[in-house]
C-alpha cells in the first residue's frame, strides 16, 4: 500500500477534467451508502475513472467505498456514478431510510440490525 | 474476542445479495478515539475519504448573501459491519467541531442515530455535539472512553457535567476493545428500537 495522499492538493483543475467540468451532481441521488454494482464490463475508450469505478464495483459496493477506493472526493464520485447511472452501466440499492433526518426506522429493521450486531 | 491490533482487510468485497446500508455517525473532539472504536468494531480497516464542501448552504444562517464562494474539504473514516447477507452497517468517524457541523447536516441525514465519544479531559469538546444532536432530533447515547483514563469521575458526575438529560444512555467503554465497541452500538440500537417500539404504539 502507498501512503494515503490528500485528495485535496491544491489542484482542483484536475478534478474538474475528470467530471468534465461540472461540479455538483445534479441531484442528491447518491447517499453516503448507496450500494453500487457494475452492469457491464469496460469498454474501449471508457474515461479512466468510469473504468476503475466498474471494476470497483464488481460486487456491491457503497459511494464512500467507492470514494475511498479511487481517493476522489464524494462530490466528484456522485457525478461520475450519475454518468454511468445514466447510461445503464450500474445499478443502484439505495438505502431505505435516506432522506428524512428524523425519522426512526421500523422495529424489524433494528432488530435485524441488533441480531446482526449481537453475532459480531 | 479480536483487538484492535488485529491486521484487517482493507478491502473486502460484499456479498452479492446486499441491499441496505445503514449509517451510524461517532461523534466527538480531537483525539477522544473516533478511529479507535470504529476500527475496534469494522470487518475492513477504516478508510479515508473526502468531501469537498462547496459554498451551498455553508452559514446561511449568520451571513448574508455577502458570503463569498468557498470550498472547504473535510475528511473522515469509516468502517463497516455486515450484519447479515442483506444488511450493511457503516460506522463513520466524524470531527466534532463546531466549525464541522455542515459535514453532519448534509452529509449524514438519514443516519440511524449517533454515538459521542468523550474524554472525561476534554468534556468541552462534547457539548457543541450534544447540543447539535439534540436540535436535530438524532437519537444518541454518550459513551465514555476510559482508556488512560485515571480520572474518578462517576457517570453520574459526567451526566451532570454534561447536562445530559436522563432519557440518553451513558455508558463507560474502552474503545480498543471490540467486545466493549460492540457494547456501545448495541445500547445505542437498542435505545433506537426503544424509542420506536414507543412510536409505534402511539395511534
Amino acid at each position: 500500500m502507498t501512503p494515503r495522499r490528500p485528495v485535496d492538493v491544491g489542484d482542483p483543475d484536475r478534478l474538474y477534467t475528470v467530471t468534465g467540468g461540472r461540479s455538483r451532481a445534479d441531484d442528491d441521488s447518491f447517499d453516503l451508502v448507496t450500494l453500487v454494482v457494475s452492469e457491464c464490463e469496460p469498454t474501449a475508450g471508457m474515461q479512466s475513472e468510469h473504468v476503475r469505478i466498474l471494476e470497483t464495483c464488481k460486487h456491491p459496493t457503497a459511494v464512500v467505498e467507492v470514494a475511498a477506493e479511487m481517493k476522489l472526493p464524494i462530490t466528484v464520485v456522485r457525478i461520475l456514478l450519475g454518468d454511468l447511472l445514466a447510461m445503464g452501466r450500474i445499478t443502484a440499492r439505495h438505502p431505505r431510510a435516506a432522506g428524512s433526518a428524523a425519522a426512526i426506522p421500523d422495529s424489524a429493521l433494528l432488530k435485524e440490525v441488533l441480531h446482526g450486531l449481537r453475532n459480531i | 474476542m479480536g483487538s484492535a491490533t488485529s491486521e484487517l482487510p482493507s478491502r473486502m468485497p460484499l456479498s452479492d445479495t446486499a441491499e441496505t446500508g445503514l449509517k451510524i455517525v461517532v461523534v466527538g473532539g480531537f483525539g477522544v478515539g473516533k478511529t479507535t472504536l470504529v476500527r475496534s468494531v469494522s470487518e475492513i480497516r477504516p478508510l479515508n475519504t473526502e468531501e469537498v464542501m462547496t459554498q451551498a448552504g455553508i452559514g446561511v444562517d449568520e451571513t448574508s448573501d455577502v458570503a463569498a464562494k468557498t470550498t472547504t474539504t473535510v475528511a473522515f473514516d469509516f468502517g463497516r459491519i455486515s450484519l447479515n447477507e442483506r444488511v450493511v452497517l457503516y460506522l463513520f468517524g466524524a470531527p466534532g467541531q463546531e466549525r464541522f457541523w455542515f459535514l453532519w447536516d448534509r452529509l449524514f441525514s438519514g443516519t440511524l442515530g449517533a454515538v459521542v465519544l468523550v474524554d472525561t479531559r476534554r468534556m468541552d469538546d462534547s457539548w457543541y455535539a450534544i447540543d447539535r444532536l439534540e436540535h436535530h432530533k438524532t437519537p444518541f447515547v454518550v459513551a465514555v472512553n476510559r482508556f488512560d483514563d485515571a480520572s474518578p469521575h462517576s457517570l453520574d458526575e459526567i451526566r451532570q457535567a454534561l447536562a445530559l438529560p436522563d432519557h440518553v444512555p451513558l455508558i463507560d467503554c474502552d474503545a480498543r476493545v471490540r467486545s466493549s465497541g460492540k457494547d456501545v452500538l448495541i445500547t445505542l440500537v437498542d435505545h433506537l428500537y426503544a424509542l420506536a417500539m414507543a412510536q409505534e404504539m402511539t395511534p
